[in-house]
């Protein structure tokens, strides 16, 4: 999308990044209070920010260096962060145990991502390190294997199977990938963006299996494991998985799982935070981490942020009923959001969509009318990036294109839609799209 | 995977690939990840680490109780702890080897964090007890971020204002030379920015080149002592650093017959496409001047290398009647054919500077691009707006290209600070100068610029000897003894590159206090 003036882009709803304050979502006062104390420490003495707020923050700056969040801190994260961050991933998995050396903290998955993925990349032409993943895939993934050339090997999932993983289909594409790259590695996102699918323990099993089988390394993008919506639904991590797996799997199949500030309940995008976690990897690989992340410091602010996030305030304290229901707030939003986006799409006119059962982004299919497909391939451009330009000019909401997430049909596309945003600007950017829905097949009919 | 019929055996064989393939990412790692080597001086900084850790854990208990805690503040050089089990003459580890000024010792400008608390916690733009200026450049930048929030995305690349403030910086600085918003990319921090350039800059001249001569690799000439990490970029991305040494006995000055002699050495080994020139040097010290800007300029344009300017320590200039005078300055006033045809990159960063904030936590810098073929630009744009820079240290650039003014309510807070910095760091660079050359064995040249001093070291050939057999670089080994006998953790200069047999030291000038802890 051509790059618009600040102005005008904030008359524009943007559903298509995913970025929850840009939508209207208000930040955790928590998380804000601790960083204003934290960056400007006047503020310990200022009644107007809670004490527990204020003691947050004044335990942040005793453990940093000169007592100040302008310091180069660790280049691995500050370890009194990176401790916590253990503490956290095991009390979520039900107590097993988190290895505070086998986890990086750095300025959110995309680093954290790209360093790995440098790791792996070696090789041209034939010989060149392929990363599997499930189609439709995050729209940031295809530049950043770019980047870091290493080539895309997609594996189609199905609508009609709501969007499950199929392990038949992920060995397949495999077998056939050899023909002409490297494949090493498994790219997978639980929940899955955008399809919003939510994987059961047998589902993970059988990748688990897949990936042990064809010798490749797990790479989990974990960020929307606090957003899940569906009644009975409930988020299992891939370590938990793995690790509950026979021991010729939980020992040796590699995993590397990422989470960061940017999940569906802080939605601190621009703040730029975020962790991995090692599992079973050779040591050799952490060391090599290290050294890769020698050479740039890690942002601080993001640290007590990310502290926070996985140590919010607890009953008792003074901050935990305003925390409490603000949080309430944005989980019902987006849960509100999920199912009003799902029963507006399926009443459209030849639109399609699956329920989000976790994430923040609903994604359906729609029926392209003849014609426009015409006047796109005119225009050089795909149909679905014709139509989102269009709702954009006529409607002002901005939402994304499915080519963008690698869904290419001929008679049909896909879109992705965010639901990470206030109530009303939803709402707002629902009925917009149902005008448009209809003024477009009026228009093409 | 063999077929087999029997579910045992397929077990038995698929546990033996499993355990086989454990190392299988690290073994077949990209080979330029691998050829990156890490510092030699790690096993310094992680007994520096472990000194610091321990120094923390004493401290801590002794504060505990009143009056030893007394005595330690009043009374420091005479105390003494134990760090496992061997009385150290210090209770504080002084770490000079990063140039992280807040790490030193040096307060932050509070006008830079008052702006940035209010705009993590919006509601203290209500709060009268912060000036108003604050609290109108808060809002203002706030209403630039999407959804009024600092968590957002921000644009690509970069908020506009804080693009545009940052254009009009760069423009006064250089008395006037005009400066395009559009060709200034913002970063987290200049070290990515950086690398970003070099591995653009290899791929477009690559291309340009290219004769069928694929396996060539780029290269870059460095200079040498410089940046470890930036060197080690170059390796990390597939180039080749080319180093050229600098001129010690003359202060460290860029010479052009050297870059010709490094240029003329690469021959055979690489395809040299670019330039890298620290100013002011790190840890070099040295600030070029014109002529000398003028002389890398005309080579550059010889050559066909592309200019990476890192121009980080541009505020830290202490030599009196010394300007920095910035790549893009000069090059702009040399005028047609060189202002229209050599490509420069400079880089700056909020990290940095004087004038600035010691903001190295914040990771912000900016690149600005001149005379850049379109079509690398292009490309070097999709890189940046794959990585946002990350608000707060967009914010902090904002500050610093943009400070207080005369008039406003946080000018005189500022001002004093300001001053009190400058003239802090003043005094370090003349006392270290002073104590530096009146060691035995020491000399340094004066330091004109930069955040760092190098001085060269000549040790007894005893030391050498010992540091030999136990097999470390002599340097190593001198930081080492400084570190366990002194508490004082400075850089080793075999980090930097340094001519055989010399050894140096590199230590940051900010710390306070210093020299009483120095002696």
């Amino acid at each position: 999308m051509a790059a618009r003036t600040t102005q005008e882009a904030q008359a524009v709803i943007d559903l298509a990044s995913g970025d929850p304050h840009r939508a209207g979502i208000v930040p955790l006062s928590f998380v804000r209070q601790v960083l204003a104390v934290c960056v400007f420490p006047d503020l310990l003495r200022d009644d107007s920010i809670p004490l527990d707020a204020r003691q947050r923050a004044q335990r942040f700056l005793d453990i940093c260096p000169q007592g100040s969040v302008g310091v180069y801190s660790s280049t691995t994260g500050m370890p009194y962060v990176v401790q916590r961050i253990a503490e956290f991933i095991s009390k979520r998995d039900g107590g097993i145990a988190a290895d505070p050396n086998q986890i990086f903290f750095y300025s959110g998955t995309q680093e954290n991502l790209k360093m790995v993925l440098n790791l792996l990349s070696s090789g041209s032409g034939e010989m060149q390190t392929g990363v599997l993943t499930p189609l439709p895939y995050p729209h940031t993934l295809p530049r950043l294997l770019q980047y870091t050339r290493l080539k895309l090997v997609p594996c189609s999932l199905k609508q009609s199977q709501g969007w499950a993983v199929n392990t038949e289909e992920l060995h397949r594409t495999v077998t056939e990938a050899r023909e002409h790259c490297n494949p090493r590695a498994l790219f997978i996102c639980n929940p899955g963006i955008p399809t919003g699918h939510v994987q059961d323990r047998k589902s993970m099993e059988s990748v688990i299996r897949f990936a042990a089988a064809e010798r490749l390394i797990l790479l989990v993008q974990e960020v929307y494991q606090d957003c899940v919506h569906g009644p009975g639904i409930e988020f299992l991590s891939y370590k938990k998985v793995l690790l509950e797996m026979s021991q010729e799997y939980s020992e040796h199949v590699e995993l590397i799982s990422f989470n960061s500030l940017s999940n569906g309940s802080l939605g601190e995008c621009g703040l730029r935070g975020g962790y991995m976690e090692l599992v079973n990897t050779d040591t050799a690989v952490a060391e090599r981490v290290k050294v890769l992340m020698g050479f740039r410091s890690p942002p601080v602010l993001p640290q007590p942020a990310l502290e926070v996030m996985i140590n919010p305030p607890t009953p008792g304290e003074p901050s935990y009923p305003t925390y409490k229901q603000e949080m309430s707030l944005i989980q019902t939003t987006l849960s509100h959001n999920a199912q009003r986006g799902y029963e507006v799409l399926n009443s459209l006119k030849d639109v399609s969509c699956q329920p989000a059962m976790g994430g923040i982004f609903l994604y359906p299919r729609l029926e392209l009318p003849a014609q426009l497909i015409e006047e796109a391939k005119t225009l050089g451009l795909p149909p679905d990036v014709l139509l989102c330009q269009m709702f954009l000019d006529k409607a002002g909401v901005c939402v994304g294109a499915g080519s963008e997430n690698g869904s290419e049909h001929d008679t049909y596309c896909y879109i992705r839609v965010s639901f990470a945003a206030s109530s009303d600007t939803f709402q707002d950017a629902l009925s917009r799209l149902c005008s448009f829905h209809h003024h477009l097949h009026e228009t093409y009919s | 995977m063999p077929p087999t019929s029997n579910t045992g055996e397929r077990s038995i064989f698929n546990r033996y690939q499993l355990r086989r393939r454990m190392s299988v990412v690290l073994r077949e790692i990209s080979p330029n990840i691998r050829s990156i080597r890490p510092p030699r001086y790690t096993a310094l900084s992680v007994r520096a680490a472990q000194i610091r850790e321990e120094l923390r854990q004493v401290r801590f208990i002794y504060s505990s109780l009143d009056f030893l805690h007394h005595l330690i503040k009043t009374n420091r050089s005479s105390t003494c702890v134990f760090v496992q089990g061997v009385k150290k003459p210090y209770t504080e580890l002084i770490d000079v080897t990063w140039g992280d000024p807040q790490g030193a010792g040096l307060k932050p400008l509070t006008f830079a964090r008052q702006v940035l608390a209010a705009c993590l916690y919006p509601k203290l733009l209500n709060n009268e007890r912060l000036p108003a200026d604050v609290r109108q450049r808060a809002e203002g930048l706030l209403h630039e971020c999407h959804g009024g929030s600092v968590g957002s995305y921000t644009d690509l690349p970069g908020i506009p204002q804080v693009a545009r403030q940052i254009s009009e910086f760069i423009s006064r600085r250089d008395g006037g030379v005009p400066s395009d918003p559009d060709h200034i990319l913002i970063s987290p921090g200049s070290q990515w920015a950086l690398q970003v350039h070099e591995k653009y800059t290899a791929m477009y001249k690559f291309k340009q080149l290219y004769c069928g001569g694929g396996g060539v690799r780029s290269g870059v000439l460095t200079p040498q002592p410089s940046y470890s990490l930036s060197v080690m970029s170059v390796v990390g991305l597939g180039g080749v650093p080319v180093p050229y040494q600098l001129w010690e006995e003359q202060g460290w000055e860029v010479q052009v017959e050297e870059l010709n002699r490094a240029l003329e050495a690469a021959e055979g080994e690489c395809d040299p496409v670019a330039l890298y020139v620290i100013n002011p040097g790190n840890p070099s010290g040295h600030v070029q001047r014109r002529k000398s800007i003028q002389d890398v300029i005309k080579f550059a344009s010889e050559k066909r290398l592309f200019l990476l300017a890192d121009e980080v320590y541009q505020d830290c200039i202490y030599k009196e009647n010394i300007e920095f005078l910035s790549y893009k300055r000069v090059l702009a006033e040399m005028g047609p054919p060189f202002c229209d045809t050599v490509e420069l990159a400079s880089f700056h960063s909020a990290s940095k500077g004087l004038l600035g904030e010691y903001v190295c936590g914040f990771r912000g810098g900016y690149v600005e691009l001149v005379n850049m073929d379109p079509a690398v630009m292009k490309h070097v744009f999709t890189i940046f707006s794959k990585d946002n820079a990350p608000t707060p240290g967009q914010i902090a650039l904002s500050v610093m290209a943009s400070p207080p003014q005369p008039g406003d309510p946080s000018y005189p807070l500022y001002r004093t600070e300001k001053q009190q910095m400058q003239t802090l760091i003043k005094d370090n660079v003349r006392k270290v100068h002073e104590v530096l050359n009146s060691l035995p064995g020491v000399s340094s040249h004066p330091v004109e610029g930069g955040a760092f001093a190098f001085p060269r070291i000549d040790l007894p050939p005893k030391a050498i000897q010992k540091a030999k057999d136990l097999g470390m670089e002599p340097d190593i080994f001198y930081c080492l003894r400084l570190l366990e006998d002194a508490g004082l953790f400075f850089t080793p200069g075999c980090e930097y590159g340094q001519k055989d047999g010399t050894y140096h030291v590199r230590y940051a000038k900010k710390r306070f206090h210093f020299m009483n802890d120095f002696s």
